[in-house]
């Protein structure tokens, strides 16, 4: 597990990290989690801005929590934001990724969206939607293998791995409320079975 | 700007009567509108606070089902608009129903109730795990947490895969152009632009050509 990096944000470093997120909300077809992969590669890769257990657990923590995935974002802003220093460059961090991953997409959506159920039958818009179809379940697969990267070596975290690998076999098979599954993960990582 | 596609608001009890005649998706006469842009609020607020994981079963079940602002056929046509365009599909489909029935404001108003609450509830949820982050068991159940959270994303992954069985392109095709998506994104950690940019746009000119007219 890496420990937290300590930061010192200037304030070009909060302008590049709402740019990427004004870039990335315009490319999130498919949803924010999506984009997951790209999130990680420039804010844990590239930056150093988070720690691999922070990205995970912003993902996990909004997983856990009701309300859109999105909210991930809000945290992953939140955690640079601490990282940082305290709690006021948190909200900043909060209000900067979600108002970048947010405003560009629903401000085109709003636009594009009667124009779009004008001309559904367009061949054009056909081709757009359907063409995306294979790009966007590769991107799924994408974010779930990186999240799974997050549970360390198969060798030694081989615990870790079969319960990932159990929750696709169950979720995939069976008609089960996910909250459960979470919660069997919270009860087996408490006492130290995985 | 979406007022053609508008219902009169003023008669929700004939339409409510209409309703049990007819089934539900029979016509866009029988759907009601949202009342204010306090209703719209709390309404995407409650169904927010339900969502936990898959949000289009409880969007389909609150929306169509409880409220009748959309009919079955509406929700599956707006549905798809909400997954072409770039965004969260449930935020998406909030402002396009917010936009339908009082323009700029009830698309604000629907995106204020889908974040405002639940993301004050998911900051309390990070600031509680802030205060316990070195507490091992803590650590232990985020890790538990996280690796069944990646096996949720990729068990959708394969759930949304059987979609891929009606796609023009063929399932040959699908996967061709799928796998070596997911091995730049997630093997190479190549930049997203560059893999919808390019593999995107071939995916597309190649459904445009299979989708003869």
């Amino acid at each position: 597990m890496s420990a937290a990096p300590i930061l010192t944000m200037q304030w070009t470093g909060w302008l590049s990290l709402f740019a990427n997120y004004l870039a990335l909300s315009a490319l999130s077809v498919g949803g924010a989690l999506a984009t997951a992969p790209e999130m990680h590669r420039y804010l844990v890769v590239q930056q150093h801005w988070l720690s691999e257990a922070q990205f995970n657990s912003s993902i996990a923590i909004a997983q856990a929590a009701p309300g859109p995935n999105v909210l991930f974002v809000a945290l992953l802003g939140w955690n640079i934001g601490l990282n940082a220093g305290g709690t006021a460059r948190a909200l900043l961090g909060v209000l900067i990724t979600m108002t970048g991953i947010l405003l560009p997409s629903t401000t085109l959506c709003y636009l594009v969206a009667h124009w779009l159920h004008r001309n559904r039958e367009q061949r054009a818009v056909r081709a757009f939607r359907q063409g995306m179809g294979p790009i966007v379940v590769a991107l799924v697969f994408a974010t779930g293998w990186i999240l799974a990267k997050g549970n360390g070596n198969p060798a030694t975290d081989w615990r870790l791995w079969l319960l990932t690998a159990a929750t696709v076999l169950i979720l995939w098979r069976c008609k089960i409320h996910l909250l459960w599954l979470l919660a069997a993960g919270a009860i087996l990582g408490w006492f130290g079975v995985v | 700007m979406f007022a053609t596609n508008q219902s009169d608001p003023k008669q929700p009890e004939k339409d409510a009567s209409e309703q049990r005649l007819s089934p539900p998706s029979a016509n866009t006469n029988d759907r009601l509108q949202p009342k204010s842009l306090a209703d719209l609020f709390i309404s995407f607020s409650l169904l927010a606070l339900q969502g936990f994981g898959g949000v289009i079963a409880i969007a389909q079940h609150e929306l169509v089902e409880r409220k009748r602002w959309m009919t079955r056929e509406e929700f599956v046509e707006e549905w798809s608009v909400a997954q072409i365009m770039p965004g969260p599909n449930i935020v998406n489909l909030s402002v396009m129903l917010g936009a339908r029935s009082f323009g700029l404001p009830g698309a604000m108003a629907a995106l204020a109730g889908m974040i405002a609450l639940p993301l004050v509830l998911v900051l309390l949820l990070g600031l509680v795990y802030a205060q316990y982050s070195t507490h091992p068991n803590v650590i232990g159940a985020l890790r538990g947490m996280g690796a069944v959270a990646a096996g949720l994303v990729i068990a959708t992954g394969i759930k949304l895969s059987s979609a891929l069985k009606t796609n023009p392109l063929g399932i040959s095709l699908c996967i061709v152009l799928s796998v070596p998506c997911f091995i730049g994104v997630a093997l190479m950690h190549w930049p997203l632009a560059y893999m919808l940019l390019g593999l995107g746009v071939v995916a597309c000119l190649l459904a445009y050509r299979k989708l003869k007219p």
